[in-house]
């Protein structure tokens, strides 16, 4: 019982304490978070368009993405897409000549192009299926009336979507926050996992700072479960 | 007079079933055309290829006098030549579904100055002025800012009145606009566009309600398996009908 002050104090923001840098994690863990959830929402929107697209080839394509990433463990996925995929493009750039010889691929980019990159395949399905969803006579309507096909996407087929869509991709942003701590294996990335480790193992109060680890991932969770309510409220308030 | 809407020869095959099997129409301006016949005669099935929803194999509509300009593929089926035309042209028809679809996501007003606004380029200000005035027009001035769901089925069907008014379109086509409304909201939706056809608008109907293609249509086409099989005035379709399906036709549905 004694211990539990002294166990309180390893949290304070002085300067024997890790609380700012819990906070310093956290911040990395959002930024990341975030930022990997905005890229799965191209490649997803990309790829549903892909699936649904009269042209075989294009589904072909999206295919084999949603298969191949849906089929292998995110870590594996994550180290393949980060450490290939700047290999990738550095080998692209070396057709533009020498100058870019000694380009170093941001490794903050590197690691949410490849989290968006995991994300975006199950956001396609996610999407796909919410597009499929709309009323076929809504679309028609908008048809009826003379709508490009590229008015009808951004009037109606999008915000449509967005509703059926929207439990999936909330889903999908609680999975982003918890993903996000991947990184923290590539070794560039100070993020909340990282700091937790890095407490635990400085101090040996490993379940302490796991525990504290744990409920910052909680806090995330349940502020985001509080937005998203009021999202799904306002996205349906044509409906109930 | 001017031929609004001229239709020659439509084809239209769904795999092996010939649904349209040469179809011809033409409507001048103020014309109301009540298209009857027993479900799968191929009208509905008429209404959208003449905007397109439904592509036909071969022939040619023409709307105010211009041709919609098609191709045709190897396969037997044809595509438009120039989408932008094609939309141009929509914009010219308005249609009136029998399951209203509206825009769920949007309140009625918005409902109605969408494509006014963003296909037609209409100011909002001035959309949103004719949008409350067609709104007072089919009576539901009140419900501007309810959203579809909200509304009765006839309250729905007079937005979406509406909404296709908003377009100043030259013809309205209705796909059997009051088969999807309980029996006591059917009134409300036949007086809104009788008072349409007062006014002298082309109509092109689509319909099961014999007293109204009787009493405000000037023209009944009664579609059988894909072809005309009897055209005039409703006294002479209605009245003294000559072949022995529209006489079976007319008997079935006289309850």
């Amino acid at each position: 019982m004694d211990t539990s002050p002294s166990l309180l104090s390893l949290m304070s923001f002085g300067h024997d304490g890790w609380g700012a840098r819990f906070v310093d994690g956290l911040v990395v863990t959002m930024e990341v978070s975030l930022a990997a959830y905005a890229v799965s929402l191209i490649f997803g929107l990309l790829g549903a368009s892909a699936k649904l697209s009269p042209y075989r080839w294009l589904r072909s394509i999206a295919d084999v993405y949603t298969t191949l990433v849906r089929a292998l463990p995110e870590l594996l996925l994550l180290l393949l897409v980060y450490y290939s995929g700047a290999d990738a493009i550095k080998f692209l750039l070396s057709f533009l000549g020498d100058d870019y010889e000694d380009v170093e691929v941001d490794p903050f980019a590197a690691a949410v192009i490849a989290l968006g990159f995991i994300g975006g395949a199950y956001m396609t399905e996610v999407m796909r299926g919410a597009i499929q969803s709309i009323p076929v006579g809504q679309i028609e309507a908008a048809k009826a009336c003379g709508m490009s096909p590229l008015l009808r996407v951004r009037r109606i087929i999008l915000p449509q979507m967005l509703r059926f869509a929207l439990p999936g991709m909330s889903n999908l942003w609680l999975n982003a926050t918890k993903d996000s701590s991947l990184i923290s294996v590539l070794g560039s990335f100070q993020d909340i996992l990282f700091m937790g480790y890095r407490a635990a193992s400085t101090t040996k109060h490993y379940s302490f700072f796991y525990t504290m680890t744990a409920l910052c991932f909680l806090i995330v969770t349940l502020v985001s479960m509080a937005g998203i309510r009021l999202i799904e409220a306002r996205v349906n308030r044509g409906y109930k | 007079m001017d031929t609004t809407l001229k239709v020659e020869d439509l084809h239209k095959r769904f795999g092996e079933a010939e649904v349209l099997k040469g179809v011809s129409l033409s409507a001048n301006t103020g014309d109301v055309i009540a298209m009857i016949g027993s479900s799968g005669s191929g009208k509905s099935t008429l209404l959208r290829c003449i905007n397109l929803l439904e592509i036909p194999n071969s022939g040619r509509v023409y709307v105010n006098g211009e041709l919609i300009r098609m191709k045709a593929l190897p396969d037997g089926t044809s595509k438009p030549e120039d989408q932008k035309q094609v939309e141009r042209i929509r914009s010219k028809l308005a249609m009136v579904f029998q399951s209203f679809n509206l825009w769920s996501h949007r309140t009625i007003l918005e409902n109605v100055i969408e494509a006014p606004v963003h296909v037609l380029g209409v100011p909002k200000k001035e959309a949103i002025e004719r949008a409350e005035a067609l709104l007072a027009k089919v009576g539901i001035a009140d419900k501007r800012n309810f959203y579809p769901n909200h509304l009765s089925g006839g309250q729905q069907q007079r937005a979406a009145i509406a909404r296709a008014l908003a377009m100043e379109p030259s013809v309205l086509l209705f796909d059997e606009p009051t088969s999807a409304l309980d029996p006591e909201l059917v009134g409300e939706v036949l007086q809104v566009m009788r008072k349409l056809a007062e006014e002298g608008r082309t109509m092109l109907v689509v319909t099961h309600e014999m007293g109204f293609a009787r009493d405000v249509a000037n023209q009944i086409v009664f579609l059988h398996k894909g072809q005309i099989e009897e055209q005039g005035t409703p006294g002479e379709v209605i009245g003294h009908p000559k072949s022995e399906r529209l006489k079976q036709f007319l008997s079935s549905t006289r309850h």
